[in-house]
């Protein structure tokens, strides 16, 4: 291990590639994620990688298709509105059984929306942005040394099950900076061997890498072997955290950036003699059920904060399955909840009363 | 006697661009279909060896269907 | 008994799912002989595109992989920036390269990206069922233009040739015809020009070959290339728009 170093989360991110042994990286510029592609352009080369900043997000990530299937350890990143332009290729990658990493350092939509951090690109990430029976599998950080650490988890994943593997950030985790520790640098030569990777067909049979079964017989087969895959994913990488799941009453779930947000006022809560708890979700797919399932029968309430409208509350609905109340506070946009009005939403809960969805709700009397 | 042009005749699919382009107009198509439902092109034993082995034909064919050989 | 012509070793002994008469099988088989000739089978990856020519990984018999509409220029450099001592080559139609792909194809030229690209331009979108596209002709009927394309409306056909020979970072740009035994010679000539030049590092090179689409014309294939030679060529002039010489 090396020293610790006080990074950007971008930045950081790109190192924690490196480390892992990616030497591809293929992107278009998009904020706030920008400081991952230049700081590849800048390093990538002298670990004798490649870089190339593409024409545009539909380029970059057919490029990382090509990489990838020519059998390179591959990366990209975009945030919110250019991940939406790389939907048919991730389509495209997860049909064809391509390795590859992707980082959305996600911002506020829908449209064009901000540049402020955001979490409004679950569904996407977690229900299959593109066409077709495919799943991704969604590694979400809280802090930038758990996205470097996720990062080799991601890349290892990715080859493992031949699937592409986002990590989702947001602004935030992209543009903060935190002390970071980082692995050796890893020895891409003695990364396991991909004898289905197009190479050139010397001494063996000739790879064909594709996504195309006319006969409905041969894609039925294709489908169902791709959802048995999904279901050893589900089986064996789900990740997550759980805070006082000793003892707490009162649940948060949250991931990434409002995870934090929600420790902090667990903390105070605490203090106060509130047995508040967090259930953060690491893996966002597949979704940590058995973290609900320890806890559902003993918890008198969940509450579900999001900067979002509520997108990763219907997972929790589901894990929770009617047991207990689960409710949701969100922000969106790039405003981020408070820790005051956090508090306010699960004392709101305690009270037997239902929480604002949102301070927007509470300004203008609209609906609860 | 050994063939100067040879019709893989399973491949065919009758777009009679080689006989469009035979000089020696020696290339018909067989009242018999193949495999695929279509008339192969072949050259009769008798009219081989008018062949003069120019291999327009194959040139032409978009199937790879005719290879060719000179004495 | 002396050959003169055998089937080349790169294409795989399968019958190609293609329309009796389309050049899509001569361009194949000139791509197959050019493989053979510069004894690069082993290391060549190919990039199928969206159109008939889907299903040509199926037809040569070296590595391939299949690229999602018009991005076979963007699949092509991941796999070349991977591993260099590839010959990779794209195989693209003109409603994959000159429509949705435009901007892979161009920026792969501005790029001055080392692959091979193969170009059909038939004027028409075959696979989907004749569709007018970029490169239809003035005045031709497609079921899109039922009353023949309208440049009031419907524009002018695009130019690839001429538009990439216009880009410093495109090496080789040419255009040939498959219509007659003589131009296919031609055109194997700058087939063979355009992987060469990958081999020898010099960059970007495009062949263009101007073929028919008898189907969908409504024409059987020896009037298509009649049609295709009366028509085509006068609109899409022959010959090498960019031979890389002097730069």
């Amino acid at each position: 291990m090396s020293e610790s170093l006080l990074m950007k989360g971008n930045e950081a991110l790109a190192e924690a590639a490196i480390r892992a042994g990616c030497r591809f990286y293929f992107g278009y510029p998009i904020t706030p994620q920008n400081e991952i592609s230049e700081y590849m352009a800048r390093r990538l080369g002298e670990h004798g990688g490649v870089f190339v900043q593409a024409e545009s997000e539909v380029s970059s990530i057919n490029m990382v298709y090509g990489a990838a299937g020519a059998g390179g350890r591959v990366l990209i990143s975009s945030s919110s509105p250019g991940i939406s332009l790389m939907q048919e290729a991730i389509s495209y990658i997860a049909g064809a059984e391509l390795p590859c990493v992707i980082v959305n350092m996600s911002r506020g939509g829908p449209g064009l929306g901000g540049i402020q951090p955001s979490q409004s690109d679950y569904f996407q990430a977690t229900k299959g942005g593109g066409h077709g029976d495919y799943r991704m599998i969604v590694l979400a950080p809280a802090t930038i040394q758990e996205g470097c650490d996720l990062m080799a988890t991601a890349f290892e994943l990715a080859d493992k099950y031949r699937n592409p593997v986002m990590v989702l950030g947001d602004g935030m985790i992209g543009q903060m900076m935190e002390p970071v520790v980082f692995p050796e640098v890893l020895d891409a030569t003695e990364l396991p061997p991909k004898p289905w990777a197009t190479t050139g067909a010397k001494g063996r049979k000739r790879n064909i890498i594709s996504s195309i079964y006319l006969d409905p017989e041969e894609l039925d087969a294709h489908n169902w072997r791709l959802e048995e895959k999904y279901r050893k994913i589900r089986e064996s990488e789900v990740r997550y955290e759980v805070l006082h799941g000793d003892d707490a009453e009162w649940f948060f779930v949250a991931y990434g950036t409002v995870a934090r947000i929600c420790t902090a006022v667990i903390q105070r809560l605490r203090k106060e003699g509130v047995k508040a708890g967090l259930i953060r979700p690491i893996s966002l797919w597949p979704f940590p059920d058995e973290a609900f399932e320890k806890v559902a029968d003993r918890a008198k309430g969940f509450l579900t904060v999001e900067m979002s409208t509520g997108q990763m509350v219907e997972d929790v609905r589901l894990a929770v399955n009617g047991r207990k109340p689960v409710y949701f506070y969100g922000r969106t946009g790039g405003a981020v909840p408070t820790p005051r009005s956090v508090e306010r939403r699960l004392r709101d809960m305690m009270d037997g009363k239902v929480p604002s969805q949102t301070d927007y709700f509470d300004r203008v009397g609209g609906a609860k | 006697m050994e063939k100067r042009v040879v019709f893989k005749e399973d491949h065919c699919k009758s777009c009679e661009l080689c006989i469009s382009v035979c000089p020696k107009k020696i290339i018909r198509l067989r009242t018999e279909l193949n495999r695929l439902g279509y008339h192969p092109a072949y050259v009769s034993d008798e009219d081989q060896e008018k062949c003069i082995s120019c291999a327009l034909c194959a040139r032409m064919c978009p199937d790879a269907v005719i290879q060719v050989w000179r004495p | 008994m002396i050959p003169v012509y055998t089937r080349p070793k790169s294409l795989t002994d399968v019958v190609t799912h293609y329309c009796p008469g389309c050049p899509h099988g001569i361009a194949h088989r000139l791509v197959a002989e050019t493989i053979d000739e510069l004894g690069i089978q082993e290391r060549t990856v190919g990039v199928a595109s969206v159109g008939c020519s889907v299903f040509s990984y199926n037809y040569f018999d070296v590595d391939f992989q299949q690229a999602a509409h018009g991005r076979a220029p963007a699949v092509a450099t991941g796999i070349k920036r991977v591993n260099p001592e590839c010959i990779v080559f794209t195989y693209q139609g003109d409603g994959d390269l000159a429509s949705i792909g435009m901007a892979e194809i161009v920026h792969a030229a501005v790029r001055g990206e080392n692959i091979t690209v193969i170009f059909i331009n038939n004027a028409i979108y075959g696979m989907t069922g004749g569709q007018m596209a970029p490169t239809t002709l003035v005045g031709q009927k497609t079921t899109t233009s039922p009353f023949g394309r309208d440049p009031s409306t419907q524009g002018y056909p695009v130019k690839i040739s001429e538009l990439l020979s216009t880009i410093k970072g495109a090496h080789y740009v040419a255009r040939f015809s498959l219509h007659n035994p003589a131009n296919i010679q031609r055109a194997k000539q700058g087939i063979k020009k355009a992987f060469q030049n990958q081999i020898e590092g010099k960059g970007f090179s495009l062949v263009e070959l101007l073929s028919t689409c008898s189907t969908n014309w409504g024409m059987t294939p020896q009037n298509a290339l009649k049609w295709l030679e009366e028509n085509m060529i006068p609109e899409y002039p022959l010959g090498e728009f960019k031979t890389g010489e002097g730069e």
